[in-house]
């Protein structure tokens, strides 16, 4: 299993919010390696990639926050023109449906990475190795 | 089981026949004791003679709320100031508070209304009552306390709020049965879930009575599940004793209202005209049995029917159906009429859906439905938000025939109320 956890959070979309959760997460100690935003007019998702997991969730479920947990794969996408092509064609030509993506590129070491959600992940890890494209464990994720 | 057999299934002529009798001495009385009613009858021609059958209360004058504030402190009291045992006041939310009154006999009257309405439900000596309405001028605490000691509970006077506290009590003295209001019924639930307590597993929990706010039938399935208990529903109101003026029985179908102590009537709340037999419409109710403070024809303002079909527990007082609404609670937007309790009852037929809402009325016109997600339906995918609030928009469009906007809220976003909750705001700038 390559699957890595990402913490999201339930947030309403009001002023500050962003603050008082990056300090939960700063207080505990946690480093975010990643963070991605999802708002509608009145609500927010907000997601991190931590190094320590566990400790994130448990500090902001302390302070009250609504917290999930959520598996997701982080892909390797080579870092070429077509490269992520490669990547959304495997998932489509498999109908695996991506919910939700981000996506970076590493400076110091000249890699991207994506990350998905999908509702079928041991399908999705299963054709994208079979497709010899790699697949981050959390370790490797965090290090970038 | 029956605390007293005889009057809680006295047949309807005896009963009616008592009814008509006490009436007229009610109306002799106060005709006698309190100038507000002597002015008023003198102004109608009335006496108790005036009073035939029942249908004569029609010639009566009504009592408002605001005729309560008007003579307050003392106008409505019909017997000496030495006579009186117990004051309580209601604040309502405007204005002079309400002046309620107890004479010796009154405070034992509610005492037996309350004895009765326990009994009823199946509790009994060695059940153990947690008492979590606010002890005080409020009726609530009191009235219930009193009836529970006399039918040998073990009271824990334990008043509102202090969640730990309240766990506590309940875990150390093996509280049986509890009483208190919707929304702290439903907070506590969360309470316990959020430190694992399964009220199952954990608590002795048997039964509670909820009362003092209007809730919907699925708000009390969804307090029954929560904490493994059957939830009966209780109606009061301080102007009547407080709780124990209807009360559900073992079938919890309708609330048996005390017809010896109480007249009801259902009106046009427009009009004040009766409404047709069990067609819904403002209850207004006459003290039959009340010494310091008797009213009449009291304009309740909650909206509800009398179920005209006999009860299979064998009690003769009829049953009336959850309150539906109270007449000052209608809100009229864009021109469509509803009632608060329409929208919750929408709110918590959702699963994902958390306890606390509110309704907002802003601008022209607009309805804001705010209310938040259940803790345990987060799984961190905002499409799923977005499609929980389509969906509540959708749900609640079918059943008022009005679009609100809804703003879905993290749970323990909005003000928790620990006695009644606040739940309509107003702003309209019309």
């Amino acid at each position: 299993m390559s699957t890595i956890k990402e913490v999201a959070v339930f947030a309403e979309n009001k002023l500050g919010q962003m603050a008082i959760i990056t300090k939960v997460l700063a207080d505990a100690g946690v480093n975010i390696r990643w963070v991605t935003i999802a708002t509608t007019e009145t609500f927010g998702v907000i997601k991190f990639l931590v190094d320590r997991c566990d400790e994130a969730f448990a500090a902001l479920r302390q302070k009250g926050f609504t917290v999930s947990l959520i598996d997701v794969l982080a892909i390797e996408v080579p870092d070429k023109p077509g490269g992520l092509f490669e990547v959304a064609d495997t998932l489509r030509k498999n109908a695996v449906n991506v919910e939700n993506a981000s996506g970076f590129v590493t400076q110091s070491q000249k890699r991207a990475v994506l990350l998905i959600e999908v509702k079928d992940i041991d399908r999705a890890e299963q054709v994208l190795k079979k497709k010899r494209l790699r697949l981050l464990g959390a370790d490797e994720a965090l290090k970038l | 089981m029956f605390w007293d057999k005889e009057w809680e299934t006295l047949s309807r002529a005896e009963l009616e026949q008592w009814q008509l009798r006490r009436l007229r001495s009610t109306v002799q009385h106060v005709a006698r004791h309190v100038p507000f009613y002597q002015q008023k009858c003198a102004e109608r021609g009335l006496g108790a003679r005036a009073i035939l059958s029942l249908k004569d209360i029609r010639r009566l004058p009504f009592t408002t709320r605001e005729d309560l504030r008007a003579t307050y402190p003392f106008g409505l009291l019909a017997v000496d100031r030495a006579d009186v045992i117990r004051l309580h006041t209601s604040s309502g939310t405007t204005g002079k508070p309400k002046a309620m009154f107890f004479s010796k006999k009154d405070v034992a009257g509610a005492a037996d209304l309350i004895a009765r309405c326990l009994v009823m439900t199946g509790v009994g000596r060695g059940d153990v009552l947690q008492n979590m309405m606010t002890y005080g001028l409020f009726t609530g605490a009191l009235v219930m306390h009193y009836g529970a000691e006399k039918v040998g509970l073990m009271v824990i006077p334990a008043g509102p709020g202090n969640s730990e506290r309240q766990c506590l009590l309940m875990q150390d003295f093996r509280t049986t049965v509890f009483h208190t209001t919707p929304s702290y019924a439903l907070y506590l639930a969360q309470f316990l879930k959020e430190r694992g307590i399964d009220p199952r597993r954990d608590l002795s929990l048997r039964k509670a009575y909820i009362g003092a706010e209007p809730y919907s039938d699925e708000t009390r399935r969804k307090i029954e599940s929560a904490l493994g208990v059957k939830v009966y529903n209780s109606y009061g109101l301080s102007e009547m004793n407080g709780p124990g003026v209807a009360f559900e029985c073992e079938h919890q179908q309708g609330m048996h209202l005390w017809e010896d102590h109480f007249l009801i009537e259902i009106v046009d709340p427009a009009t004040g005209n009766p409404v047709p037999d069990g067609e819904e419409g403002e209850m207004v109710l006459t003290t039959l049995r009340r010494e310091a403070m008797p009213i009449l024809r009291y304009r309740t303002r909650d909206i509800t029917s009398v179920i005209r079909t006999p009860c299979p527990c064998g009690r003769t007082h009829r049953r009336i159906r959850r309150i539906t609404g109270r007449a000052d609670d209608m809100l009229i937007v864009r021109g469509v009429n509803l009632y608060p309790q329409q929208i919750e009852r929408v709110l918590m037929s959702l699963p994902a859906v958390g306890h606390s809402y509110q309704i907002h009325l802003e601008g022209l016109d607009e309805l804001i439905v705010k209310v938040e997600l259940a803790d345990a339906s987060f799984d961190g995918r905002v499409e799923h938000l977005v499609n929980l609030q389509r969906e509540i928009v959708e749900r609640l469009r079918a059943d008022l025939l009005v679009k609100p906007r809804v703003e879905l809220l993290p749970p323990g976003s909005l003000p928790v109320s620990e006695g009644k909750a606040k739940r309509v705001f107003d702003k309209r700038i019309l």
